[in-house]
């Protein structure tokens, strides 16, 4: 099952012309930069969920899957090359990502409308952005008890996607590691770091960067509802597609 | 409850710690420390479906776990592995074999010795099928599930010793004295129904007569060392030998023919024989050598080769696969004798064999091995007496996880962590164990290098076809006369394998295990090889009277429990794939498929090929596809519209409103549709 292929023509090769083609255009990119990396300088939108400028790519969510040169691959994990041909925005990788969203929506438990994450949360806008007009898929309807046990963050353990940015931010940034992956399967899961497993134990503080990165609805600040009205949230105002260099934490 | 076992226990758990029992035979030979447990464990739910609560329990588990900490075995576990993070899946292990499961505040006790924090270690003991953080059974019975095995009736002997132990599957009975469930194929297809007793025995070719006398052997607490001897038996069944399985090489030929020749040249010979890996993947062998020999490392300023790696994959995961059991079992030197001569060739000091967990009767003989080779000058320093030429293999014991046989998961439990396949590149043969150059090759793999280096690569290249050099083992089982191994060079046609085992009205062959491929008669004129059918070692026989649907609906669970769970596509769409096979299935979803569902299934088949992390990912829904084209009558027979039907019973559903309303009118039935 070891599996190594072409392990040469990903590399950039220094000094050269460095552009590789989105969907037909040119982008520019630097030696050791992703495809994802050098499309969002570019102004250009490749759809991701686990991606995040600031952090090593974890390629969980496969949504920015594209085709280069023909072949499937995640964007946010392979080096940009020149002369790739990268596709991208196209029928066929657009529907696998609608497919995709779809599983991550019947996976958790996702109910938009009582959501305070709704119109700031990267997975409705960009199921929204991929025309997903409904789950498709039979709901799993996880059982996943909430974790209310901190002064100021509440866990809601039902919208987890699994991207990991909250255990690379607490590790990489916070130097805390308050997060971790446990268990297998469809039965993978978000744990915390403490003797009972539950965040009021955690040494997790409202000002951590952890406590702001979560692209979903998981890790909100307590006492904080509705601050900004529906409507006028952030992917109220313009769609996904167009807050390329807006991908920042959570407002 | 447990909050006030006797003292006596504590007095039989710390004699048992002094006993200083060899670890690895922790739970044949010491079944009193069980017994003295029974009484620990009393009190927990039965149905283990529910978590115990953990206030409830926090104080009897420190209670058990401050026993443990102070016990001398613990502490042994520990310094044996240096108190090495990276060792956390072995020290896991064989703390469990200890304790019969994992509570979490042995984890914590653990987590606080390694310096690694409570949840990465409860995510790693999370991971792995045969690690336990509910109390289990002081048995463990798990029955291989592999579809052979169910062919041979192991569904209805597993519900035969359930009934007679008095539970379910999947249950701890209520005197915590044994449980019994299911388990991924434990590579014994060849003499099936086979199980595995503690995640450490097997017994092979169970009947219903072995079943009841298990039963009594259960009830009556005889240690598992004295059960009937002939149980345990494990039979080689080599039908073909060719070159690997029959030209046994003298210990330390193949190590002396690469010195004479010199690395590069030894190399060069891996080169010219065009030797593909046996994995599955068949990248050629010479090359990953060679880029791991050129390779640096990830350490600035190391000097090339002195942290390089050799890793041995015995992760044989692949349902229907056991070629690597008998290698191991019967041909170990050769096996480490490759691993030696990759040393030399990329400049290796120390090699890892990763056996997986359902292979651990096998690591006693391995360990013998490994020292009579230590004796021989043919491990350690200056082999062979060549100063500076100094090498060693150390043995990991996996735990349970399919996904660890590809080669970055691999890595990754060797290094104490979760099994999730790396971002590549960097391939392993740049960063690998520990961020150092390795190799992972296969069992075979290994094997064959060492008959390259003894024979040359040319002799080699001779043997098979032009772009599949050598011999392939195939590990032959299902519906046939004579299941074993069977060696073919390369080019070997199918029907000439289905012919030489004795296989008859052959409606079907899995070729290369679920991953693989399954091919219908029409197929038969097709050969072994890389070019046409490509092969990891798996051949599964199915004939005429088995309903190829229920081939593929075992493999689809396979895949889902299997999946690590660290890309979408792969976690949710094998789940997805269970659930739908399910409804079609007659004995679970009552036979309600529409055609809507095989287009569902089609969709997921599409997407898992072209989005998932890793290839083991992309090709779990391999089956699936091959018998919705080939097999499609199986299929249809179970669609009850050939438009759509929901997953449940939509006048059934009603049912509660009719009882209420103390109506039973039609006008109270939905229409039932065509």
């Amino acid at each position: 099952m070891s599996d190594v292929h072409d392990m040469d023509d990903m590399r950039a090769a220094p000094g050269s012309p460095a552009t590789f083609s989105l969907d037909g255009q040119d982008v520019e990119f630097q030696a050791g930069e992703t495809l994802i990396e050098a499309a969002t300088r570019a102004g250009r939108y490749i759809p991701h969920l686990c991606w995040h400028p600031d952090f090593h790519p974890h390629g969980s969510c496969r949504l920015c899957t594209v085709k280069v040169n023909g072949r499937a691959g995640a964007a946010c994990t392979m080096q940009a090359a020149a002369g790739q041909e990268v596709q991208s925005d196209t029928a066929e990788l657009n529907a696998q990502r609608k497919t995709l969203l779809q599983m991550l929506f019947v996976e958790g438990n996702h109910f938009c409308p009582s959501c305070e994450k709704s119109g700031n949360c990267l997975l409705q806008a960009t199921a929204y952005q991929m025309g997903m007009e409904g789950p498709h898929f039979e709901q799993f309807y996880p059982n996943r008890p909430v974790d209310a046990s901190h002064p100021d963050l509440l866990l809601d353990f039902n919208r987890c996607i699994l991207c990991e940015l909250c255990v690379r931010a607490s590790r990489d940034v916070d130097g805390k590691s308050v997060f971790a992956i446990g268990g297998h399967g469809i039965h993978t899961h978000l744990l915390v770091n403490s003797d009972s497993g539950r965040l009021g134990d955690a040494d997790m503080a409202l000002g951590d960067r952890a406590a702001s990165i979560c692209p979903v609805g998981v890790i909100l600040p307590k006492r904080r509802g509705f601050a900004i009205p529906i409507g006028q949230r952030r992917f109220d105002q313009a769609p996904v597609s167009q807050q390329t260099q807006g991908d920042g934490d959570s407002p | 409850m447990l909050d006030h076992f006797p003292a006596a226990d504590l007095i039989q758990v710390n004699l048992c710690a002094d006993l200083n029992v060899k670890l690895e035979t922790a739970y044949g030979s010491s079944f009193r420390f069980w017994r003295s447990r029974a009484r620990l464990f009393e009190g927990y739910p039965t149905n283990l479906s529910e978590p115990p609560h953990r206030d409830c329990h926090v104080k009897s588990e420190s209670e058990v776990v401050a026993m443990s900490i102070e016990s001398a075995a613990f502490e042994r576990v520990l310094s044996r592995h240096g108190r090495d993070p990276h060792a956390l899946v072995q020290i896991l292990r064989e703390t469990q074999a200890l304790m019969g499961w994992l509570p979490r505040s042995l984890l914590s006790a653990m987590a606080r010795e390694l310096k690694l924090t409570l949840a990465h270690v409860e995510g790693v003991a999370g991971f792995y099928r045969f690690f336990h953080t509910r109390p289990m059974g002081r048995l463990r019975v798990l029955f291989s599930d592999n579809i052979t095995d169910r062919m041979l009736g192991s569904e209805a002997l597993m519900a035969d010793l359930c009934a007679r132990l008095g539970i379910k599957p999947g249950q701890v009975s209520a005197d915590g004295r044994v449980s019994v469930d299911q388990t991924s194929c434990t590579g014994l297809c060849d003499q099936g129904p086979a199980l595995l007793v503690n995640h450490h025995h097997v017994i092979t070719r169970l009947d219903a007569p072995r079943v009841a006398q298990l039963a009594e052997l259960i009830r009556a607490e005889v240690p598992v060392p004295q059960w009937p001897a002939d149980w345990f038996a494990i039979d080689h069944n080599i039908r073909r030998a060719d070159v690997l399985l029959g030209m046994p090489l003298a210990p330390g030929a193949a190590i002396a023919a690469a010195l004479a020749r010199g690395a590069q040249a030894m190399l060069d010979d891996m080169k010219r024989s065009n030797l593909r890996g046996r994995g599955g993947a068949g990248f050629a062998a010479g090359l990953k050598w060679e880029l791991c020999r050129n390779a640096t490392g990830s350490i600035p300023g190391t000097a090339p080769g002195s942290t390089h790696y050799v890793v041995c994959n015995a992760d044989e995961g692949e349902p229907g696969t056991f070629k690597d059991r008998v290698l191991l079992a019967r041909h170990a030197d050769e096996v480490f004798e490759g691993m030696t001569v990759a040393a030399l060739v990329i400049g290796a000091r120390q090699g890892l064999l990763y056996l997986r967990g359902e292979y651990r009767y096998l690591l006693e003989h391995l360990q013998a091995v490994l020292q009579r080779r230590r004796d021989q000058n043919l491990l350690g320093s200056a082999i062979l007496g060549r100063a500076g030429f100094d090498f060693d293999i150390a043995i990991h014991v996996g735990a349970g996880a399919y996904v660890c046989g590809e080669e970055s998961a691999l890595i990754e439990s060797l290094e104490g962590k979760r099994g999730t396949p790396r971002i590549r590149p960097p391939f392993p043969v740049e960063q690998g164990y520990l961020g150092q150059p390795t190799i992972v090759n296969n069992v075979e793999t290994f094997c064959a290098a060492s008959h390259i280096a003894a024979q040359g690569g040319a002799w080699w290249a001779g043997i098979g076809t032009h772009q599949s050099t050598g011999t392939k083992i195939h590990s032959v089982s299902g519906d046939c006369e004579r299941p074993g191994l069977y060696e073919y060079p390369f080019g070997t046609r199918i029907d000439q394998i289905l012919e030489d085992c004795g296989a008859r009205d052959t409606q079907a062959v899995q070729v290369g295990g679920p991953s693989g491929v399954c091919l219908s008669a029409f197929e038969f004129d097709r050969r072994i090889a890389f070019e046409d059918v490509p092969s990891a070692g798996a051949f599964m026989v199915f004939d005429c009277t088995r309903d190829m649907f229920e081939v593929a609906r075992n493999f689809a669970h396979f895949f889902a429990h299997e999946s690590c769970g660290f890309c979408t596509p792969c976690r949710v769409g094998t789940a997805l794939v269970v659930k739908r096979l399910d409804k079609l299935a007659n004995a679970t979803g009552g036979g309600r498929g529409s055609r809507h569902d095989l287009d569902v299934l089609f969709e997921l088949d599409l997407l898992l090929h072209g989005t998932t992390h890793c290839g083991l990912g992309a090709s779990a829904c391999n089956p699936l596809r091959d018998t919705i084209i080939k097999f499609r009558p199986a299929y249809e027979r179970r669609l009850e519209s050939l438009h759509f039907e929901p997953g449940f019973d939509l006048d059934a559903e009603l049912s509660i409103a009719r009882r209420m309303t103390g109506r039973d009118d039609p006008a109270a039935h939905l229409e039932i549709s065509p």
